[in-house]
């Protein structure tokens, strides 16, 4: 079933920072790590994000399920640069037809690899300790966001886990009416087609008629907007940001000083 | 040709952009639920990944199809971007960044006919620019280590083929279906469906 | 902005002036709507003054234009979505220009439900209005015990039932101190006591100063709340006016036969006749935690099952148990070889959905979720192409049900543009199509007039009375009055989680 509630411990120090924070932290992090190729750098990130795990709240055990996905990506991602690696320097370690593994590709796919993780986790940690909510409250008091679109997209997304809830009841109302796939692969895509299809029409409807509740609640008055739910963003929430992209330069700098350092363009 | 439609969003635009976005982050959930033992196959055939490429992109066309307002592609690929970042959730906040620019691609697209056309030419230049957007992204940020040759430059080509035709071609019918079911009534592209 | 949200605005520290309104009258000159594609007018030739401070009960049969007169008085049928007629004025001004002094309920709570958390739903209304914040939270709350809300301000509004979710509406409503009230069916789909307690919830927030306008079939229960009766004709117009007592006086026998829930003309039982057959349908010590509590029964052939109970105590899980469609978390499902012929060893729930839905028909609690087509022949032909009788079989039936629930002249129609009543009746026709053994419906009468819910009292006696099974959850005191043979009640489970 889907959830959006965050799934962290809400009174961890860094969880409790303001989300427009902690999400600039995330993408700070992040950019400057996508800009090498090297496994040392990313290394450094994730040793750095896991040592800062629990000042999120957030338990080893969740990220793990959470960034689980992330492993058939690393697998991908090697199947694709033996297929494919652009650089096939160093000793020759498997060589079959169109498979040539060298070392130089092993380190390649290790620097692929940690990139990924380290450039996903920071968004991850976030998802998880960050309320839907607080995140639109944030957008709109401290980033300045239209509260129009802000609360406008929070309502959509309230319907995230209705729309979840929607597609069983979808899926059981054609099972009463008679109607399922069995085994046939291609029964089941045209299935699924109709479904989605359904899901849609009823979420436009549903949208529809909640813009109009919404505006029977004055959501479209002219009046301006006060706010029940303050966020503040303070001097710890700047230096969050900053900290970020103190900690991933300092990452970058190190491979830059070991010589590791492999720029993403050039 | 349609009038401009460059007025004030209207509360109901707001939304429908944005559960657009919603119920396919939902249709995308339930699709990996459903397919979730093929899924894996995909990831390692590098050429069914592009090629599926379009799929995802669907969103932000139809977004801009469907509410016919200047932001409303950029809009309805953030808010998808930011629920596949908040289900699926594993590739954290590059996704909105990723959402951003893909969203830039098709906004350009209807920006480009001054938001007065919404036909299929329109409809295929906007999936080929979301398509683009998506396309360099990769190019640069996730694909830099592979050959240039026989994989960077072919997965590129193919994402755009993908998006133009999924996404563009896709997003098109789908207005269309839609708006034969009544739910776009309050929106110039179902009001079309009284004039044909 | 926020910055000019904190603050406090002057207007605020004259409240009364400018909340509540000193005047909140109502003038209809020859209003008229039509729904974009719909060839009938859903309210035509209204002419109506509603004076400051009256408490109006609007009748109507369904589908006579109650829910969209509403709208129009809210201000929220855009001139995108139809043709307009006449004038429809509020204090002399257009409705939208008057809405932050109309606050509306309408017949379906869960998409007027913005927010997350319930307390930040209530107090979405107080946002758009400027309230500064420290006056917002007494109100959520003030508002949140006046409807009797079980849960905190932190419970999530995905979480609630059908009724809870009612409930929270009306708090989001009340919060905003309405002067004009609109109230489309607001006790739909709450129990018994929740229902009363709402009447009573609203009862304590009217004064002289508050106008209402409400939207509900069971008069008897709503005529303590109202001092004046109008009653919509189906074909346009006003066709009763006045005094709660005038109005039935002179025209009640003709009202009653017309569809409306007139009080003092009952409707007799129709209890089964002959002892109840064969067992079809076992439930062992069935539970799905935590939307249902451990709960036995047993469904018998030529019987009416009422189930009911309090909001939000896992009936409508219940019935998608009975109905095969959602697996069992603890206990299990049995149906009988009467039921199930060669499939009785295996639950229903793994049963091949043709042969589930030739033995067992579902009725949702929410209509929608159940149309598949798009249009209401299709709806219905659905379930017998699919049981494979032949076209003139199907044909016979279609409209036989069309005729027999009024729905003929919406045969074309797009199910989901259908009133609330319509397409109730709609969904219950569907799983009456195909005739199964047992049939499963959760609130089926729910939002029905009087003439349309006694002809599903006698559809559903008819087939019982041949046999056949039915299991009504419901919250409809008088529906089980007429049809239950047996009834099982669900209760709350001691502890809460
Ligand atoms: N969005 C819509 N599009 C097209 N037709 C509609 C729409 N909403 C309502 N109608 C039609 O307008 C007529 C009046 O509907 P309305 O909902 O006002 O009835 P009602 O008196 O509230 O009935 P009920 O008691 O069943 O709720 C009905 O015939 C209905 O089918
Ligand atoms: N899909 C779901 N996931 C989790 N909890 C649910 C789900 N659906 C309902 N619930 C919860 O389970 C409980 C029982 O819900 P259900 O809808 O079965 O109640 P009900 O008796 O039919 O109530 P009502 O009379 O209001 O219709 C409620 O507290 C509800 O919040
Ligand atoms: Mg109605
Ligand atoms: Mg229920």
């Amino acid at each position: 079933m889907i959830s959006l509630e965050p799934v962290a411990r809400p009174e961890a120090p860094l969880a409790r920072r303001n989300p427009v924070a902690k999400l600039a932290a995330a993408l700070v992090f992040s950019v400057v790590l996508i800009a090498t190729l090297d496994p040392v750098a990313p290394a450094i990130a994730i040793a750095v994000e896991l040592a800062l795990l629990p000042l999120f709240g957030v338990r080893p055990r969740v990220l793990a399920r959470r960034a689980a996905p992330l492993l058939v990506g690393a697998v991908g991602v090697l199947v694709t640069l033996v297929l494919f690696a652009a650089d096939r320097s160093g000793r020759i370690l498997v060589e079959a037809g169109p498979i040539l593994v060298t070392s130089g590709v092993l380190i390649t796919a290790l620097g692929l690899v940690l990139r990924m993780f380290a450039v996903a986790l920071p968004g991850v940690v976030v998802v998880a300790t960050t309320d839907p909510t607080d995140l639109a409250d944030a957008l709109v008091q401290n980033a300045k966001v239209p509260a129009r679109f802000a609360y406008g997209a929070l309502a959509a997304f309230r319907l995230v886990p209705l729309l979840g809830q929607e597609w069983q009841m979808i899926s059981m109302a054609r099972r009463a009416r008679g109607i399922d796939a069995g085994r046939n692969p291609l029964t089941r895509l045209r299935l699924f087609g109709s479904t989605a299809f359904t899901l849609l029409v009823g979420a436009i409807r549903r949208g529809t008629r909640l813009a109009v509740a919404m505006d029977a609640r004055g959501f479209d008055a002219a009046t301006p907007r006060s706010v029940a739910r303050r966020q503040r963003f303070g001097t710890a929430d700047g230096l969050l940001v900053a900290g970020a992209a103190v900690l991933s330069g300092a990452a970058l700098a190190v491979s830059i000083a070991l010589g590791t350092f492999r720029p993403l363009i050039g | 040709m349609t009038t401009p439609t460059t007025e004030r969003w209207r509360t109901i635009d707001v939304i429908v952009a944005a559960v657009i976005a919603v119920a396919f982050g939902v249709i995308f959930w339930a699709w990996g639920l459903l397919w979730n033992v093929a899924t894996p196959a995909f990831t390692f055939l590098p050429a069914t990944q592009a090629i599926m490429y379009g799929v995802w992109l669907i969103p932000a066309v139809l977004g801009g199809l469907v509410i016919r307002r200047p932001g409303a592609a950029l809009f309805c690929e953030a808010v998808a971007a930011t629920v596949s970042a908040l289900l699926g959730s594993e590739w954290g906040g590059i996704t909105i960044l990723q959402g951003l620019i893909q969203g830039f691609g098709a906004e350009a697209a209807f920006a480009a006919f001054r938001y007065r056309s919404f036909r299929l030419p329109t409809a295929l230049i906007a999936g080929a620019l979301t398509g683009l957007g998506a396309a360099v992204f990769d190019f640069f940020v996730w694909n830099g280590a592979y050959a240039l040759g026989s994989y960077r430059i072919p997965y590129a080509l193919l994402t755009i083929v993908s998006a133009t035709a999924i996404a563009g071609v896709g997003a098109w019918t789908l207005t269309r279906a839609l708006a034969r079911t009544g739910v776009l009534d309050r929106f110039p592209a179902g009001r079309e469906r009284t004039a044909i | 902005m926020a910055g000019a949200a904190h603050r406090a605005p002057t207007c605020w520290q004259r409240p009364r002036d400018r909340e509540w309104g000193p005047v909140s009258a109502v003038r209809l000159r020859g209003f008229g709507w039509r729904h974009a594609g719909r060839k009938r007018w859903a309210v035509r030739e209204l002419d109506l003054r509603i004076e400051h401070g009256e408490r109006v009960l609007l009748l109507g049969a369904s589908g006579a234009g109650k829910s969209t007169l509403l709208a129009a008085l809210a201000g929220l049928l855009p001139d995108d979505s139809g043709e307009r007629e006449g004038s429809v004025e509020i204090n002399g001004r257009d409705p939208r220009a008057a809405r932050d002094r109309v606050g509306s309920l309408f017949q379906d709570p869960e998409t007027q439900l913005v927010m997350a958390r319930c307390g930040d739903d209530v107090a979405f209304g107080l946002e758009n209005r400027g309230l500064p914040a420290e006056h917002i939270w007494p109100r959520v709350d003030e508002a949140l015990r006046r409807v009797g809300f079980r849960y905190g301000r932190d419970r999530s509004t995905a979480a609630l039932s059908g009724g809870e979710q009612q409930r929270l509406a009306l708090a989001g409503v009340l919060a905003l101190r309405p002067g004009l009230l609109l109230l489309d069916e607001p006790t739909a789909n709450l129990d018994p006591a929740g229902a009363a307690l709402v009447r009573d919830t609203v009862a304590a927030a009217l004064d002289a100063d508050t106008t209402l306008v409400l939207v509900e079939h069971r008069v008897a229960e709503a005529l303590p709340l109202v001092d004046r009766v109008v009653v919509l004709a189906p074909g346009g117009g006003v066709q009763a006016d006045g005094t709660p007592e005038a109005v039935f006086a002179a025209h009640g026998a003709a009202l009653a036969a017309e569809g409306v829930w007139v009080p003092g003309h009952p409707v007799p039982p129709r209890q089964a006749t002959a002892a109840p057959g064969e067992v079809l349908l076992a439930a062992e010590r069935l539970a799905l935690p935590p939307r249902l509590a451990t709960v036995s029964l047993t469904v018998r052939a030529g019987e009416a099952l009422a189930v009911h109970g309090p909001n939000g105590t896992g009936k409508s899980t219940l019935a998608l148990l009975l109905g095969g469609l959602l697996a069992p978390g603890v206990g299990r499902v049995t149906a009988t070889a009467a039921l199930a012929d060669g499939d009785a060893r295996i639950p229903p729930h793994r049963w091949r959905a043709p042969a589930l839905a030739g033995r067992i028909g579902s009725v949702f609690q929410d209509p929608e979720h159940q149309f598949v087509t798009s249009t209401v022949a299709d709806e219905l032909a659905l379930g017998p192409r699919r049981g494979g009788w032949t076209e003139p079989e199907v044909r016979t039936t279609v409209e036989a049900l069309l005729d027999r629930l009024r729905l003929t002249a919406l045969a074309g129609a797009n199910p989901y543009t259908l009133s609330g009543g319509e397409a109730r009746r709609l969904s219950v026709a569907t799983a009456l199509a195909t005739a199964p053994r047992l049939l499963v419906c959760d609130e089926p009468t729910f939002g029905q007039d009087r003439r349309t819910w006694w002809e599903l009292v006698e559809l559903f006696a008819e087939l019982r009375d041949h046999g056949h099974a039915l299991v009504a959850v419901t919250h409809d005191t008088e529906f089980i009055a007429a049809l239950a043979d047996r009834q099982v009640r669900l209760e709350h489970p001691a502890t809460l989680p």
